[in-house]
């Protein structure tokens, strides 16, 4: 197959940041559903990425999640985004439980220079799904979370980049010594994102 | 963006900047490098800039001998110096907790005044349970639903008073009256939870033992026609009367009746004591609403009632008084006034007045937060949480195919049951668990908090 002619598989900055930002946008709202975070009558379900997903209808996390896509994404397109983590804490203590990481490496040539990629949308929709079904079944290995928690999202960008209004610089929100998995990747031949969860050791599981 | 990134090392080497610049750096490149390119001190790295200015020079200036190991020593370097150049963001506005938090509404709302929403208490928005209510009753002016102290609740059917425990959802009959003195107008509890009063159709009342299923004592007499409302003050039991009357019966002693209160000229469809015992508001079909005071009762002036609130303009039933404040009662309107009002008892002023869109059938204080519940009728038959005293809707709880006619809440008020025209009774878990006093409430979670203030 002759992908040249075909519009669709080429993929430009500007698409490859749209891209990538509703992906951000879809798996926040499904970590928050999984990890029952928010309740999950709060959620309703939507068709994407060929996978039933939920989006949640409380209008406070959703206009959250909404800004933070859209500035996710201007960064992306300005390729000065390295990484996203989404951290869970619990709500009484404000201790780091979960640390949702997506690493994201830009090609920096298609930044400078402009040029556009090839690679068709449903492969990376492929992609994509896989790591949605891994987040989906994340609950078989990820310690409960009995308690009132809350969440955040960190950006990790360029030092060089002016930090918006509505944002402040923030600490890593680290957890010690943790236990990591690691998702797939998903690569829009632009924007490389590996994802990566990190929580806190059960101390039960130890003994 | 640009502004920002004059601090790059980058765009130092600048290929894309504009050509004045371009030359300026080329000129300045070999010896100067980029020193003097530090906007502030907590970018300064003095390592690097050493690095900089020795060994990257040399390497440089031999570019063409540098050999592949010292180019990853320098970019492993590089990176590890690159750390101090990502730049860690978070939104300054957290997004909502998940959980109601009731201290929050003081502790964290003044610092952050941009947070729109409230940490919410979720609302279950379907019914927990359902029961069946054959021959329920559909009049808007009876009491037929009552949830004693013992968690028993008790409702009429027809000519039966039907007994549903709670703790253990058995179910059984207390009494079932004959048809010419049928059908059971109103059932109300005892404060004791153990005995119950049952008003009839053909104006008499029943003292029942829940715990015996024994009938104690008939009052007679009090009322011309129906009972369709009762409300006890500890041994008093008040019955208000399709007569209008209403009448103080003391339920321990042979002539019961002590006192009668004449003011409404049609049937008296709600009746409720404030917690203190101190006052009675009575509703009724005339659009009245009275509150008469035990101390005036007693002194039997010609006037008994303390005040006499006119602004519904329909029967009154929904009647509710506060459980924080204790001189606030809130009323509902029927079909034609579909308001909610709320008075200050001892003045008698009206407070506010909420256009709800529907009839207002019932009325219920959470014990444990600050909101009412309303149940409506025509057109969407829900119940609908509100916000006190912001009266803004929390929850709209449909289900029910007709209106909504009694509600009553468990002992330790977190259940409500409502039960409606369409023969069905609903347990909705509207009111939550009640918040265990929590320790003083952490001055805020977030770390950063502090920062908002900044403008």
């Amino acid at each position: 197959m002759a992908s040249r002619t075909a519009a669709k598989d080429i993929i430009t900055l500007r698409g490859s940041a749209a891209i990538v930002s509703e992906f951000f946008g879809y798996a926040a709202n499904s970590i928050l559903y999984n990890r029952g975070v928010y309740p999950e009558e709060s959620f309703v379900k939507v068709k994407k990425y060929g996978l039933p997903m939920l989006l949640t209808e409380d209008e406070g996390v959703k206009s959250f999640i909404t800004n933070l896509t859209a500035q996710l994404s201007e960064w992306l397109e300005a390729g000065k985004l390295q990484r996203v983590v989404l951290v869970i804490m619990s709500k009484a203590t404000n201790e780091v439980l979960e640390r949702w990481n997506f690493s994201i490496e830009t090609d920096s040539e298609v930044v400078e220079k402009g040029v556009s990629r090839e690679k068709s949308d449903k492969e990376i929709m492929r992609e994509i799904q896989a790591i949605m079904r891994q987040i989906a079944s994340s609950i078989t290995y990820l310690p409960c979370l009995d308690e009132p928690c809350v969440f955040d999202v960190l950006a990790y960008t360029d030092k060089d980049v002016a930090v918006p209004f509505t944002w402040i610089e923030s600490d890593p929100k680290l957890i010690a010594n943790p236990q990591m998995v690691k998702l797939h990747s998903f690569d829009t031949k632009i924007h490389k994102v590996d994802t990566l969860v990190s929580y806190k050791n059960d101390d039960w599981d130890e003994q | 963006m640009d502004a920002g990134s004059l601090n790059s090392f980058s765009n130092l080497k600048g290929q894309s900047r504009c050509p004045l610049q371009e030359q300026l750096l080329q000129r300045r490149n070999s010896k100067e490098n980029m020193d003097r390119f530090i906007p502030n001190r907590s970018a300064m790295d003095f390592d690097y800039a050493h690095y900089m200015l020795t060994e990257g020079r040399k390497v440089k200036e031999n570019q063409t001998v540098c050999s592949p190991a010292r180019e990853a020593y320098r970019k492993q370097l590089a990176e590890t110096l690159n750390m101090n150049r990502t730049r860690i963001l978070a939104f300054k506005n957290k997004p909502p907790t998940p959980v109601e938090l009731f201290p929050s509404e003081h502790s964290t709302s003044s610092v952050h005044p941009t947070k729109s929403a409230k940490p919410r208490r979720h609302i279950p928005q379907s019914s927990e349970r359902t029961l069946d209510a054959p021959d329920l009753v559909d009049d808007f002016y009876l009491n037929l639903l009552d949830w004693g102290s013992s968690n028993v609740l008790a409702i009429a059917l027809g000519n039966t008073v039907y007994l549903w425990d709670a703790s253990d959802s058995s179910t059984s009959e207390l009494v079932t009256v004959d048809d010419e003195n049928g059908p059971v107008t109103s059932v109300s509890w005892a404060p004791d939870g153990r005995h119950i009063a049952i008003g009839l159709n053909n104006s008499e009342v029943q003292l029942w033992d829940s715990a015996s299923n024994r009938q104690l004592r008939t009052l007679r007499g009090c009322h011309r026609s129906r009972v369709g409302s009762l409300a006890w003050n500890n041994h008093i039991l008040t019955t208000g009367g399709i007569d209008g009357q209403i009448v103080n019966n003391d339920v321990r002693i042979r002539s019961h009746v002590v006192e009668t209160y004449r003011g409404h000229q049609q049937e008296v469809c709600g009746l409720k004591w404030s917690a203190s015992g101190q006052q009675l508001a009575s509703g009724g079909n005339d659009n009245l609403v009275h509150i008469w005071d035990r101390s005036m009762a007693s002194s039997n002036s010609p006037t008994q009632w303390l005040h006499r609130l006119e602004d519904h303009t329909s029967a009154v039933k929904a009647l509710a008084w506060c459980p924080f404040q204790s001189n606030l009662l809130a009323t509902g309107g029927g079909g034609g006034d579909r308001t909610i009002k709320f008075w200050n008892t001892h003045t008698g002023a009206c407070l506010n007045s909420v256009d709800t869109g529907s009839q207002v059938c019932a009325l219920l204080w959470n014990k444990n937060e600050r909101e009412l519940l309303s149940s409506h009728g025509f057109t969407q038959n829900q119940l609908v949480l509100w916000k006190y005293p912001s009266m803004v809707k929390m929850a709209e709880l449909t289900g029910h195919t007709s209106r909504v006619l009694y509600m009553a809440q468990s002992p330790d008020g977190c259940t409500v049951a409502s039960a409606a025209g369409d023969e069905t009774l609903r347990f909705w878990n509207v009111f939550g668990v009640p918040e265990v006093a929590k320790p003083a409430p952490k001055a805020n979670p977030e770390p950063f908090s502090q920062l908002n203030r900044i403008r």
